[in-house]
């Protein structure tokens, strides 16, 4: 890589201001175009049929009935998506996701597709599909999953990560292992213990607009999607793979996005959507409802966590140990490992242990949720500190910040930290008028730390500059949360110029070098490096155009302030040169002025968070509310502070949502029995107070600015704040999430009795 | 001569050592070295692998040099939102 990332230190002009966003006017006047807002001459109409049982053989699909249907183009199963993933079982994963081959692994899992001329007739054709399915038992709960008397999903999966290889297959598809020390030993020399197990159930990421996209195959091979996605060089990756298309010949387009945090970081309807085109010779709109956007996308894990911490008197803790039990659909995951290696992260532990178990159920297949598997092994871990701090008599902030991790301390997940923020996220939060605030009878306060990893990865931008010398930035990372704005104020940064003259875009696979998904808080973070770095090779042609139209050697000619300057004695007389003005001129000293960058941005820099939150509890009903809410967050470098913001604030309330009501529910048969907002309820306006922010400033050694993902650290601690708030407003600790008012009434009732 | 920690996984691939010690003057170097010593590893670094360097996580940059006296740990590849 050409660049040097590291922190300079610099002054701001634009980074950190707080312009109008670019994508605002479209956005509030129905002008932008989301995934279903696209059309394409011709189109048909594409809809999935999905299996209404949670685990069952498909013996035989018989298409005939639809396909004769008048207006059927297409119908096609798994046959029509034959096994190209060479190997890669990952892949594999994916594509029977997408399309049932065998067995049909969970309530809503596809079967069969097909397009036909409009909606109307889609639907009929899939009553007229008729799919042999040998029902067989199944198992959701993450517990009973494990247990030798489960059903086991796949005979190929044996557990990896175990010192004795087993000899049956198992519904647990791995165990890991992280930690340092002895915890036994540590154990021994706590003054106290505490020692509790804890349950999450499956929530969705909730983004308010469905998978989406049109799909187009020509006869010549070529292709194109327009598509909602967190993705779109990724989306390409694997839709060619998956087709046997090459990916310089599909072109797929990102739309705007509403919501993915995570879930849109996979694919779905996209193959089956451009396997129907292929067959019936003309694009195809696939729209998932919000059904099946719950029955069949991508929720987060159930979990089931023990936790033992130990601490001595003053306060130290001694030793911390966890066992995470993680649900990962059908399919194996990680979920489980990113559970083990963020639990602990937050401290300074010279004991620690962390076993985290995947564990295969009849459900979607987990995708990520904004800082996957870090809320849930958080919730129970702060519970536990909470309730250790409560035991030795110590407030539980001075007690975080006394066994709070710090530059040189050796992570619980490896490696030795280098400089971080958790100490000072504490510190402001000690500090903070909220934790002095009077609370009323029935109210309780609760306050959490969290951490994410954040990462970088594959960057690729393009800045170009017009002839009236304004500049168009194309980049390649989705802009899932504000990171049109802040990049163009990168971009204005480092060229001198005015925000309002640069416009940036997310262009299309066919238009710019691939770029990793914006996911793992890396949309500003990485496409920020690479604008600077574009940015400083569009200036590099800016002197030399200058020192054309100067006729003074280039090596004369610095760029300051948005203009070219003539350094030396001998250039008195030259009045400097506009960026304006040598773009006037570009046509004539040597055509278009372009700056272009590709790179790895890694170096993200870990992030962590503190929360602080006041519910009051009914103790009639078990209904909360939540009466104010406070997040403290390092961002390295807010280049957009309202922006920045908005992601705390959003993190915070999908978290409120999770800890308070949202809940994936199954029945007896298997089947999800919620899947809607009428009935799977996530927080509206209402249920919410203004969330209040802070903003630590901690740069990252590792990006010229200084600047961290922001987007995912916020949704780690509300799970154990609120279940905090929620315990000491209610007077017994609450081991449940969600703790929806049945919960909380219950372990009311429990306590007393 | 650099000390490189592998976690658990990776340990019992390579025959059950957590630490191994390796010549390498970079990430890519890291890599064939390790992929030489343990063959069983080679499938895990085509997958992805990320390296932790005095404790900041490098997933794509291979070229990253070692400095001799870094602590290196490998991780595995993370999955985000």
């Amino acid at each position: 890589m050409n660049f040097d990332p590291r922190f300079s230190g610099r002054k701001f002009a634009s980074v950190g201001t707080r312009p109008i966003r670019p994508d605002g006017v479209d956005k509030v006047t129905g002008r932008a175009r989301y995934g279903a807002d696209f059309n394409m001459a011709g189109q048909l109409v594409g809809r999935v049929l999905r299996s209404p049982h949670a685990h069952a053989i498909i013996r035989k699909i018989d298409t005939s009935k639809a396909e004769k249907l008048n207006g059927v183009k297409a119908v096609i199963t798994a046959a029509d998506l034959p096994d190209l993933t060479d190997g890669d079982a990952g892949m594999y994963d994916i594509l029977d996701n997408c399309m049932a081959r065998t067995k049909a692994l969970y309530d809503g899992h596809a079967v069969a597709a097909v397009a036909a001329v409009d909606a109307r007739t889609a639907r009929q054709a899939l009553k007229l599909i008729e799919v042999d399915y040998e029902v067989l038992p199944h198992v959701t709960d993450v517990d009973e999953a494990m247990k030798h008397t489960a059903p086991v999903l796949n005979d190929a999966v044996f557990t990896e990560g175990l010192e004795q290889k087993p000899v049956k297959p198992s519904n647990v598809a791995k165990r890991t292992q992280y930690g340092h020390g002895d915890v036994h030993q540590g154990f021994a020399q706590a003054d106290f213990l505490v020692e509790r197990s804890f349950k999450t159930e499956q929530t969705h990421q909730g983004y308010i607009e469905p998978h989406a996209c049109v799909a187009s195959v020509s006869s010549d091979g070529t292709a194109d999607l327009w598509v909602c996605t967190q993705g779109h060089f990724v989306y390409r990756q694997h839709c060619a793979q998956l087709l046997g298309l090459e990916a310089s010949k599909l072109r797929v387009t990102s739309s705007e996005i509403g919501g993915g945090f995570g879930g849109k970081t996979h694919v779905w309807a996209e193959p089956v959507a451009l396997a129907l085109s292929r067959k019936a010779g003309r694009p195809v709109k696939l729209v998932m409802t919000r059904d099946e956007v719950f029955r069949a996308s991508g929720p987060t894990s159930a979990t089931s966590i023990d936790v033992k911490i130990g601490a001595r008197k003053d306060g130290t803790i001694t030793a911390a140990e966890a066992t995470l039990r993680y649900t990962s659909g059908p399919y194996a995951g990680m979920w489980a490992e990113l559970g083990a290696m963020t639990a602990f992260a937050c401290y300074k532990l010279d004991n620690v242990k962390t076993v985290g178990f995947e564990v295969l159920v009849n459900r979607p297949k987990t995708a990520a949720y904004r800082a996957p598997s870090a809320p849930m092994a958080a919730f129970a871990v702060e519970s536990a500190v909470d309730e250790l701090a409560k035991e030795i008599g110590i407030d539980p902030v001075d007690f975080r910040i006394r066994n709070a991790a710090q530059e040189g301390t050796r992570a619980s997940y490896g490696p030795v930290y280098g400089p971080i923020g958790i100490g000072p996220t504490l510190e402001a939060a000690k500090h903070h008028p909220h934790m002095k605030a009077p609370l009323q009878v029935n109210q309780g306060r609760g306050m959490a730390c969290g951490f994410w990893f954040n990462f970088g990865g594959q960057t690729c931008t393009d800045l170009n500059i017009g002839m009236d010398g304004t500049v168009s930035l194309a980049v390649g990372t989705v802009d899932v949360g504000g990171s049109r704005a802040s990049l163009s104020l990168v971009a204005a940064e480092e060229l001198g110029i005015d925000y309002s003259h640069v416009k940036a875009i997310v262009a299309d696979t066919s238009s710019l070098g691939y770029n990793d998904m914006t996911d793992g808080s890396r949309g500003t973070f990485s496409s920020s490096m690479a604008t600077i770095s574009a940015a400083r090779n569009a200036i590099k042609i800016l002197r030399d155009r200058a020192a054309q139209m100067w006729d003074i050697p280039v090596d004369d000619v610095v760029w300051e302030n948005g203009q070219a300057l003539a350094r030396g004695e001998k250039y008195g007389n030259l009045s400097p040169l506009s960026l304006k003005e040598i773009a006037a001129q570009s046509g004539k000293t040597g055509g278009p002025i372009a700056g272009h960058s590709e790179l790895v941005a890694d170096g993200a820099g870990v992030s962590f968070a503190t929360h602080i939150c006041d519910i009051e509890v009914d103790p009639e009903t078990g209904a909360t509310r939540v009466l104010r809410y406070t997040v403290i967050q390092d961002a390295g470098k807010a280049v957009h502070p309202t922006y920045v913001e908005g992601q705390y604030q959003g993190g915070a309330a999908q978290g409120i949502g999770w800890a308070l009501n949202e809940e994936y529910i199954y029945g007896k048969d298997g089947r999800l029995q919620n899947a809607g907002f009428l009935d799977y309820r996530i927080p509206v306006c209402s249920d919410l107070p203004m969330i209040d922010t802070q903003i630590l400033e901690i740069p990252n050694p590792n990006h010229p600015y200084g600047v961290r993902g922001v987007g995912e650290t916020s949704i780690v601690p509300p799970l154990a704040a609120i279940a905090n708030a929620v315990s000491n407003a209610a007077g017994v600790r609450m081991t449940h999430i969600p703790m929806s008012p049945p919960r909380i009434l219950a372990a009311i009732d429990a306590e007393r009795g | 001569m650099v000390e490189v920690t592998l976690w658990g996984s990776l340990a019992a691939i390579a025959g059950g050592n957590s630490k191994v010690e390796v010549e390498a003057k970079d990430i890519r170097e890291l890599f064939r070295k390790l992929a030489e010593q343990y063959p069983g590893l080679e499938p895990w670094i085509d997958r992805g692998i990320a390296v932790s360097i005095d404790g900041t996580i490098y997933r794509d940059t291979w070229s990253k040099e070692l400095p001799q006296d870094a602590e290196i740990f490998l991780l595995p590849r993370l999955a985000g939102g």
